[in-house]
């Protein structure tokens, strides 16, 4: 293998030359700061790894079977000060690794806003964040830029040394947002919500994409990064403004649809609670926002008539949700006695009400109503709609 | 046929599920029918099928059963090996426009199944053989504690392989990543059969793995020789203990996790999905619970091996024995503490992610220490290069170079920009084939001769292992690189022109590594041949120090005449230096358990009982759970199982072996 690898050194110089190494050279802060970790331990690590490789290599040739003249110590096992030194080195190195793990993980969180710009140049009151919200579509990336009112499709525009704070989320699945130049990735997932802040210093256009295996699309979940300078930054928000479209609740359902390889496209507006209604899965009218649910559990929930009121909490609608024991989907249309009940069935047309008018009823647990127009395994013609009330007798 | 009986008797299962338009599958299958045929023709031409049955197929021994899981490995090694393949030519041409050979419904499946067959049905039987076979001989025992069990559980294994196998050609297989992400596995997501073959052939497989851990950790407890106290045990026993109580502890992780997704699948409930208060990241967090203790059920045995081999060719006591012990044990119950470092970058705080890169950082000091360990067992030894030390000398420069990367990536800011590119792939790669694999040949080239009763085949095993070295590093080395450009894994075309040379490099690699595999299966074939050339019938053909090297190569069925009886942690080095000899008389019958067809009739119905979930075919999953159920109950029946060899015929046995040692000397 030594061999080999003297050989391999000219062309694979002459390789590496022609390559960009973008995560040992980006041009955003975060990135270089990342970077500069990456190095740094690697060779905190080599300062361990290369006694030990070459020990190795010199014991294996030193005390081969065909040298006579080396020491033959066949029982010798033991020894306290050699392994003394064998779990201190290691440890000491490690010590070192961990208050730099600690530091850095904690100065390069990506929930915290960044405090400079570059190395002696802080972040002040002048410098204005932007805004972009993303998010993780099959398979095609939208951001939306909440302080101009604009959104874009597969591609991303900034200005050069200002800062920029990430909303992340998905419509369905995980993905992860990356573009290696500007800064380290981060997940986009469903429901979720993730944060990245980070700042692009050179202008120049970088490529970003998703970091994690998504679905048959994934591939193509590409879209370019631009960092710009302020000037070509307004020019690309009042080109974006020019744009036609405009993303609201209706045309980002029809952008939500699986589509792969999506050309750029821009929205001249977008709605203001969009992303919101986005991160909430709550798009679609008629569903019950995340949120709004989770306020209402804190307050200790619906009770048992929130059982069967699921229809709108259902949210994976593009995919077929075919567990096949499952139940059907059901809201409550309304919550009434057991004789408005009673009623309501007889003037649904039903013939033999006293099947079930005889038994007590009270209290109502709530029953459940199939949604409107949607086909059942249960569903049978001449029944009454009223699920549990079928069901109890 | 009316429309509703169809689908009663085949579920979901219809002509379309037969992959017949993939032109790649078709010619695959048209390829392992025919061998298949031929194969199965042979068998019965020969009349094979009795001898197999009750010779192997039946059998408790741990040492036959040992080699059936060798043999699944390496046959699965193939299979997963193509995908490999497959997938570095079309990341090697899918450039400039091009989409490749594959499509993406096909290209996913197959990086998807390369890492399940590569990690459950290649590492895992390949480990699990290995100390199948080696550690009851190890400990001076006659078999496993359950020897019953231990047949079940190697055909459970085989089961879940065979639903992978069979996922290949009706329907398909997950098309998610290796580890089946919700909401992406979800029944919203991927409404195929693909996600349930994974969640079938694990859970079947995984029931085969937790339980021979069980085996053999009370193996290990209760049926070590007089005088093997723990601190006298064999390194690789430690280590197989060590490992088997990983198995023991997270495999009812990953059987719960999938059966919570199986939940959401199958009965709608929603403790992974997007919507009704589901949580796939608490699926992320469960499966990684598992997930990493098995890199460590992986590498731990292998330590072993390497342990004993470079004792054993150093001429030397290992260094620091109780250190080693320590350091297994600690590294055993560390890695349960980093679970987290999968998933850096999926928003946790900064102090959740020191806290696991740190707590990960700290493994490597047992492991470095190990290192050092082999390192001062060299020293001042008498090093003998034969196979096995090759192997571990290999390993010790590839692994520690995956080491210093695998502490890279657990560097959270580090991991933000390296997580799931190319470069976290050439790592585990890096410490799988530099450590599991290499390990494994070690193993199998030290071992061999003591299954066999022959060496392997000095010359091929070398080309074998220069293939395989240097392909490894031109398949890896290339990935590090492509990772710090940026470039992300599970991609199937790309668009910087720029990439292309360094997957072709890694291509060149894979198919230095098809040449290793290859090389490696002429070895074997051409020991076969030359066996009474390469025979050894001494039973120690290498000066070993464990009490394996003790008994005959092969070991007769009860292993060892005489229980024996250790005063030294080299148990047998200490019998040589003390002028042991080999009792000649005396012998007593020996109680021995009795083989059954219960295990592989069991995982048959686990596998229908799989493959009528998988298909919606409810009259087979319930038949064949009555079957399983049923034939379990049966079994507690059988009273035939356990006999006893006759004293006249161990006589027989050791005399046969007296005489063969004479003719030698």
């Amino acid at each position: 293998m030594k061999r080999f690898g003297a050989l391999l050194l000219f062309p694979l110089a002459g390789l590496l030359s022609g390559c960009d190494l973008v995560v040992l050279a980006p041009a955003g802060d975060v990135a270089a700061q990342q970077r500069d970790l990456l190095v740094v331990s690697t060779l905190l690590m080599l300062v361990i790894i290369v006694p030990v490789m070459a020990l190795t290599v010199f014991f294996a040739w030193r005390y081969r079977q065909s040298n006579a003249s080396a020491t033959y110590t066949p029982d010798w096992d033991h020894s306290t000060k050699l392994e003394l030194v064998i779990w201190a080195a290691p440890l000491l190195i490690i010590i070192c690794l961990g208050a730099l793990t600690w530091l850095g993980t904690h100065l390069l969180d990506p929930y915290r806003r960044i405090d400079r710009i570059e190395s002696g140049q802080p972040v002040t009151q002048l410098h204005k964040p932007l805004r972009v919200e993303v998010v993780a579509l099959d398979w095609k990336w939208l951001f939306i830029y909440p302080d101009y009112g604009i959104a874009s499709v597969n591609e991303l525009a900034a200005p050069v040394n200002q800062p920029i704070d990430f909303r992340i989320t998905s419509s369905a699945v995980m993905n992860s947002f990356y573009i290696p130049a500007l800064a380290g990735q981060i997940y986009a997932m469903p429901g979720m919500e993730t944060k990245l802040h980070a700042v692009i210093n050179q202008p120049g256009t970088y490529s970003g994409f998703s970091a994690n295996y998504s679905g048959a699309g994934f591939s193509g979940m590409r879209f370019a990064f631009h960092g710009l300078s302020d000037q070509a930054f307004d020019q690309w928000v009042a080109q974006a403004k020019t744009a036609s479209a405009a993303l609201n609740r209706d045309s980002y359902l029809e952008l939500e649809k699986p589509s792969e390889n999506e050309p750029v496209r821009h929205y001249a507006s977008v709605d203001s609670d969009l992303y919101g209604a986005i991160l909430n899965l709550c798009v679609e009218r008629g569903k019950m926002c995340m949120n709004e649910m989770m306020s209402i559990d804190a307050k200790g929930g619906l009770g048992l008539a929130g059982v069967r009121n699921t229809l709108l909490l259902q949210y994976d609608k593009l995919a077929r949700r075919g567990a096949i024991f499952g139940n059907d989907p059901s809201y409550v249309a309304s919550i009434c006695t057991a004789e408005e009940a009673a009623a309501a069935a007889r003037a649904a047309g039903d013939a033999t009400p006293t099947n079930w008018s005889a038994k007590d009823l009270s209290p109502l647990r709530g029953a459940g109503l199939l949604r409107p127009g949607t086909e059942s395994r249960r569903a049978e013609a001449g029944t009454p709609p009223l699920g549990l009330l079928r069901r109890e007798l | 046929m009316p429309d509703s009986l169809t689908k009663f008797i085949f579920g979901r299962l219809t002509w379309e599920s037969l992959p017949l338009h993939e032109p790649i599958v078709v010619a695959t299958f048209v390829a392992v029918a025919l061998g298949g045929i031929a194969l199965l023709g042979a068998i019965t031409y020969f009349k094979l099928w009795g001898y197999l049955w009750r010779e192997w197929f039946t059998s408790v021994d741990h040492k036959k059963i040992g080699i059936m899981y060798m043999v699944l490995g390496l046959i699965m090694l193939l299979r997963g090996f193509s995908d490999a393949i497959m997938m570095r030519l079309q990341q090697a041409i899918a450039f400039n426009g091009s989409e490749g050979y594959l499509n993406s419904h096909h290209y996913d499946q197959i990086f998807t199944a390369h890492g399940v067959i590569m990690i459950f049905f290649v590492a895992m039987p390949f480990v699990t053989g290995l100390m199948n076979f080696v550690v009851p001989l190890q400990i001076g025992a006659r078999d496993v504690s359950f020897p019953f069990l231990n047949n079940f559980s190697f055909w459970m294994t085989v089961g879940g392989a065979i639903l992978v196998m069979a996922s290949l050609f009706v329907g398909e297989f997950a098309r998610t990543g290796w580890l089946a992400y919700p909401p992406l596995s979800g029944i919203g997501y991927s409404p195929d059969v693909g996600v349930d073959y994974y969640i079938w052939a694990l859970q079947v497989a995984g029931v085969g793995t937790t339980l021979s851990g069980i085996n053999l950790i009370c193996t290990i407890i209760k049926m070590r020789a007089p005088g093997m106290t723990m601190m006298r045990m064999p390194v690789f026993t430690w280590t197989s203990l060590c490992t088997n109580v990983l198995i023991v502890a997270s495999f009812p992780v990953l059987t719960a996790v999938l059966a919570m997704l199986s939940l959401d699948r199958y009965v709608g409930t929603n403790f992974f999905t997007n919507d009704f208060g589901g949580n796939p990241m608490m699926y992320v967090n469960l499966i990684w619970i598992w997930g990493h203790p098995e890199v460590y059920i992986l590498i731990l045995p292998l330590f072993g091996v390497f342990s004993e081999v470079t004792s054993t060719f150093s001429g030397k006591r290992l260094f620091g024995y109780t250190s080693m012990v320590y350091a297994t044990v600690v590294i055993t119950i560390l890695s349960y503490l980093v679970w987290l470092h999968h998933f850096f970058t999926m928003g946790s705080g900064a102090s959740v992610n020191s806290f696991f890169g740190i707590t990960t950082m700290i493994i490597s000091i047992p492991t470095g220490a190990k290192i050092f360990n082999w390192l001062f067992t060299m020293y001042r030894g008498r090093i003998r290069f034969e196979l096995p030390m090759m192997w571990t000398v290999a390993f010790m420069l590839t692994f520690v170079v995956g080491g210093m990367t695998g502490v890279l990536l657990a560097v959270p800011p580090a991991d933000f920009v390296l997580h799931n590119s190319l470069f976290l792939i050439a790592h585990f790669h890096n410490v799988i084939i530099g450590g599991v694999l290499f390990g494994l040949f070690a193993g199998i080239a030290y071992w061999w001769p003591k299954a066999f009763g022959f060496k392997l085949d000095p010359f091929w095993g070398k080309v074998s292992f220069w293939c395989w070295v240097v392909g490894f590093w031109f398949a890896f080395m290339p990935l590090y690189i492509l990772g710090l450009m940026g470039v992300t894994r599970r991609m199937r075309v790309f668009d910087d022109p720029s990439l292309q040379i360094w997957f072709v490099i890694a291509a060149f690699g894979a198919v230095l590594i098809a040449f290793g595999i290859g090389a490696f299966l002429i070895q074997i074939f051409v020991s076969v041949r030359r066996r009474a050339e390469l025979v050894d019938v001494t039973g120690d053909p290498w000066g070993g120090r464990t009490l394996e090297w003790s008994t005959s190569s092969p070991p007769p069925a009860y292993n060892f005449a005489f229980t024996p009886v250790i005063r030294d942690n080299d148990a047998w080095w200490d019998m040589k230096k003390a002028g042991y000899r080999r009792p000649l008389s005396g012998f007593r019958p020996i109680h021995m358990p009795d083989n059954t067809g219960t295990g592989i009739i069991l995982a048959a119905f686990s596998v229908a009982l799989g493959f009528g979930m998988i298909w919606y075919i409810w009259w087979l999953a319930a038949l064949s759970f009555v079957c399983l159920i049923a034939t379990a109950i049966g079994h507690t029946f059988n009273y035939h199982r356990d006999f006893h060899i006759p004293a006249a015929e161990v006589t027989q046995t050791e005399e046969a072996r007296t005489t063969l040692l004479a003719a030698r000397v």
